[in-house]
């Protein structure tokens, strides 16, 4: 029992991570209605910017998470400005095609510019255990990352309903041609979705670096996306809190599953997140919380 | 100056207060042209209607006035030329567009559709506004907080229409409101349309397959076919037309 409780709270500290990332999936879905195959890769670039500003000049850290999700937020409104909008949105492939070409682009320019050894990332919370049972311990760490999600969920539940920019962006993602037709500008509320992203992106992966078990380096969130996009698929991708109950979902998945079912090695835990994508995919294609998509004829 | 009086005008005097004038509308889908060259004219608090048969180029006329596709011709709204403008700044002037079929917001709340149709509105009467179109459309305020999806169909076509109505606009363009609505229903919004021009003045361009229904509440008309206007005139002598007769009302 300790042992089912340990591994629980070891996948609510992943599950959080994969929870923001899926956020920031889902902020680009529903501006795009596209999975941002480069989302772990630009959260990846935004963390290294992080460690950079934190051990290299001096900046306090959490001073430094909020100067890199600025920078990540304008190179999110960029590459939404020069690489996005001049395709016709409702053309996927070439789209699909420029977040992977995206993808390739920011693990190699990391690799060049911060190399490709690990890099041990600076504390951002406090250490040590808030509780433990036994053997199940759970640390500072994990309340800490799940607070910082709660928090930012609120935030950005906040902006999206109270602000009159986040008004402008749920009617896009809900009727683009109606909401150009009210007036809104369609192209610069899509930036907005985009700049919103890769903030939510780059804190994302800098909590999750931010755990004592890991360290910072360019392919350090290629498997996390992978989890992150079954999450958002299984919250419902346009949901914001399907996607944090999706993310802590699959970390406790992959945890247990790890733990319990013997012929799946740690090494393969990566495919528990798939067979989750699949059979969502396959028995709920809207997801636990996603609008289905239903038109009347 | 270009503001040469053009003598073929039937009323000169009338120009001063002519809101939409539209001269040789060209315009389509990539390679397939629709309009063929269309002429007509809205003066400030009339109801026009346009009647056509299906695939006539009705709806494409009025994603030409607001911006929604690329154009030839010349598009001039209150004295000014509009074609060539971003739909965004054509809202801004005055031209609000109910699209075909439902033109809401279906993932936000009635409320939230409303707000969204006042966007472009800087001043404070917003929610004003949306108190007064909440007294015309009951049915709206008893639901403000559901989804629009949910809402049936009707209530969607108040929805849209209320939503534009909430940019205040000085023209509002109607696209078939009677589409796939129950008879009675469709009554009562044209009556709806009529008291609501009376009232606040709003000019209206109205696209519809239903003649007899739209002749109604309208003041002139114009029919086109195949891209072309081929026929025009007031509501009441369009009615009594043996062509329009025989191919619209089915009598």
């Amino acid at each position: 029992m300790e042992l089912f409780i340990a591994r629980l709270f070891d996948g609510i500290s992943n599950g959080a991570t994969y929870a923001l990332i899926a956020l920031a999936l889902v902020l680009i879905y529903k501006a795009t209605t596209l999975i941002n195959f480069a989302q772990g890769e630009m959260a990846m670039f935004g963390a290294f910017i992080v460690l950079v500003l934190a051990t290299e000049r001096g900046v306090p850290i959490w001073l430094a998470v909020v100067i890199g999700m600025a920078i990540s937020a304008l190179i999110g409104a960029g590459i939404e400005r020069t690489l996005i909008r001049p395709f016709d949105p409702a053309d996927h492939l070439p789209l699909v095609i420029i977040t992977l070409g995206l993808f390739l682009v920011f693990g190699a320019t990391a690799g060049i510019i911060w190399r490709f050894d690990p890099r041990p990332f600076p504390r951002m919370f406090p250490t040590g255990n808030a509780l433990s049972f036994g053997v199940a311990t759970l640390t500072w760490y994990t309340v800490c990352v799940v607070l910082t999600v709660l928090i930012v969920v609120g935030l950005l539940t906040l902006l999206l309903n109270k602000t009159k920019i986040g008004l402008a962006f749920r009617a896009v993602s809900s009727n683009l041609e109606s909401s150009e037709l009210s007036g809104i500008r369609v192209g610069p509320t899509l930036q907005f979705g985009w700049a919103l992203a890769a903030a939510v992106g780059t804190l994302a992966a800098s909590i999750y670096v931010a755990n004592p078990l890991f360290q910072l380096e360019p392919s350090v969130m290629a498997r996390v996306l992978i989890y992150s996009a079954s999450a958002a698929a299984l919250g419902g991708l346009d949901s914001l809190g399907g996607a944090i109950i999706g993310g802590i979902a699959i970390g406790m998945v992959q945890s247990i599953i790890v733990q319990y079912v013997p012929f799946i090695p740690n090494e393969l835990s990566l495919a528990t997140a798939v067979a989750v994508l699949v059979l969502v995919l396959v028995f709920k294609p809207s997801g636990l919380f996603g609008t289905p998509q239903v038109e009347r004829v | 100056m270009s503001d040469e009086v053009d003598p073929a005008t039937e009323t000169p005097p009338a120009t001063a207060q002519r809101l939409l004038d539209v001269r040789g509308l060209r315009g389509g889908y990539g390679p397939i042209q629709v309009l063929h060259g269309l002429d007509f004219h809205v003066d400030a608090g009339e109801v026009v209607v346009i009647l056509g048969a299906n695939g006539a180029g009705k709806t494409t006329t009025l994603r030409a006035v607001s911006g929604m596709i690329e154009i030839a011709g010349s598009v001039v709204f209150d004295g000014e030329e509009i074609a060539g403008t971003k739909k965004a700044d054509i809202v801004r002037k005055g031209v609000a567009h109910v699209p075909q079929g439902r033109g809401t917001l279906p993932e936000l709340s009635v409320v939230d559709n409303l707000r969204v149709g006042a966007y472009s509105r800087k001043d404070k009467q917003v929610d004003a506004d949306m108190a007064k179109w909440f007294e015309v459309y009951p049915v709206l305020h008893e639901r403000r907080d559901q989804r629009a999806g949910s809402l049936s169909g009707g209530e969607q076509q108040m929805l849209a229409v209320a939503r534009a109505l909430m940019s205040r606009p000085r023209l509002l363009l109607l696209d078939e409101p009677s589409l796939g609505l129950a008879p009675l229903i469709v009554q009562d919004l044209f009556q709806r349309f009529r008291e609501i021009n009376k009232e606040t003045g709003t000019t209206m361009l109205v696209v519809e397959q239903n003649a007899r229904l739209a002749l109604g509440i309208a003041d002139r008309g114009y029919v086109i076919e195949s891209g072309q206007i081929i026929l025009q005139g007031d509501a009441a002598s369009l009615i009594d037309d043996d062509a329009i007769r025989k191919a619209y009302l089915g009598v």
